[in-house]
């Protein structure tokens, strides 16, 4: 039940989104987060924006695996 | 998703396996690490990964789906207003197939009752706002995830003015479930994967008093194949250490103070209250209640009904799977007169409940149910 769909912010007017993912829109109530704009990336649940998915850690996040794995290391 | 694919790289995958076998080679037994997110139960069973971890980590599954954490009563509740005249219950899918003690809304709707999915609780107040001469029902299940959806739906509804629009209110919290499940001499769990979007909105912190109370593990995991692998590995290495603390896996998303506006939203409209969990019983302080100055979009209080005595079904064994002390090939019922067509329990309707993933992809007792 706590699915997030990761979409992104097309446009924005009076605290609603239209967010897209895949070709598919959807409009999204902003009234969860602040400081959105278009082209950010958010999580859609239930009609609802929840939380903005920070793009700098989700590229560390990889990143650090695959210096591991160049490395033949696993990182803690 | 630009990264989304990435977070599902086989290589990636095959080495952060290699990881977690060099992580528990030298330890002398077997750790039980639970997950306490449907979405997690779902994608563990999707991505077959039980059968890929060493034999030493038993993962199992927890108290994490909301529908299938809902006491019947609150299902004869909700069937008893569906029964009501120009009332409109709108609601999650999962809810409508439900048994109840001797129905499900599914059935009440063939028998002439309004049931409307909605996709949203907003869903749910434009349905109100377009049937002024009926009442509507939102029923209010899930956890932190899902309920600042329903306040934000709430305040909708009253900016609208809006005189027919109701919630019935069965909102569970975390980490209660965990605090009393870290404390059950059974199951020793050794560490949990905790769940991903529940702890955008609580934050990471919110599961430090649960750590220093049982010094239990706890790592907050995303719900890519590449997430759950990497969160069961800081687990594992937590438990061979012998440390115990909150590590956030799914930075991306999860901050450690949470969402601070979406957590504003729900103490502006609900408070903290005991709850009934399935399976678990009474939770002090696991659920939420609308407070006072909302208290008039209660249907429980401003829609009373007449409940039929509740009944759980025989040999149904939902309560012992949230727990997590059984699988559900263990359960008489699995397979037999329980399937996601026709299902007795709750953890075999909702999509993310353990028996219909079970159902879905496992290989049915061959080897890795667990």
């Amino acid at each position: 039940m706590c699915l997030g769909v990761p979409m992104q912010v097309k446009t924005i007017a009076n605290e609603m989104a239209v967010c897209e993912i895949d070709g598919v829109r959807r409009d999204a109530s902003l009234m969860m987060i602040d400081d959105v704009e278009v082209g950010d990336y958010v999580l859609i649940h239930a009609g609802f924006a929840i939380e903005k998915i920070d793009e700098e850690e989700a590229r560390l996040t990889l990143q650090a695996l695959r210096d591991a794995l160049d490395m033949g290391l696993v990182p803690e | 998703m630009k990264h989304q694919d990435e977070y599902r790289d086989p290589e990636l995958a095959r080495l952060q396996l290699q990881a977690i076998g060099e992580a528990v080679a030298g330890f002398d037994r077997s750790m039980t690490l639970m997950e306490v997110c449907g979405t997690h139960t779902m994608a563990i069973y999707q991505h077959g990964i039980r059968s890929l971890l060493p034999e030493k980590i038993r993962l199992i599954s927890g108290p994490g789906c909301p529908v299938c954490v809902t006491p019947v009563g609150y299902v004869d509740q909700a069937i008893a207003l569906a029964r009501l005249p120009d009332t409109i219950i709108a609601t999650f899918g999962d809810m409508v197939r439900v048994p109840g003690s001797s129905t499900s809304l599914l059935d009440e709707q063939a028998r002439g009752a309004n049931v409307k999915i909605v996709y949203s609780p907003l869903d749910a107040v434009t349905l109100a706002e377009n049937n002024p001469a009926s009442n509507v029902v939102f029923l209010g299940v899930g956890f932190e995830t899902t309920t600042p959806t329903i306040a934000g739906a709430i305040l909708t509804a009253e900016k609208k003015k809006l005189q027919n629009f109701y919630v019935l209110c069965s909102h569970k919290t975390m980490p209660a479930p965990m605090a009393a499940l870290a404390g059950d001499p059974e199951l020793k769990v050794d560490g949990y994967l905790c769940p991903a979007h529940v702890s955008a909105i609580i934050g990471a912190n919110a599961y430090q008093p649960l750590v220093d109370a049982f010094r239990v593990p706890c790592v907050i995991t995303g719900f890519e194949p590449l997430d759950v692998l990497q969160g069961v590995l800081m687990l594992a290495r937590q438990v061979v250490a012998g440390k115990a603390k909150v590590e956030t896996q799914y930075r991306r998303v999860v901050k450690p103070e949470g969402n601070r506006k979406a957590q504003k939203l729900l103490s502006r409209v609900f408070e903290s209250c005991d709850a009934q969990w399935r399976g678990i019983g009474n939770i002090p302080d696991s659920g939420l209640r609308l407070c006072e100055p909302y208290s008039r979009f209660d249907a429980g209080r401003a829609l009373p009904v007449e409940l039929e005595p509740t009944v759980e079904h025989d040999g149904c064994l939902c309560g012992e799977i949230l727990k997590g002390k059984v699988q559900p090939v263990d359960c008489p019922l699995f397979r037999n007169t329980c399937t996601p067509e026709d299902p007795v329990g709750a953890c075999m309707v909702s999509s993310e409940g353990t028996c219909a993933a079970e159902y879905k992809y496992g290989d049915w007792g061959m080897g890795a149910g667990g």
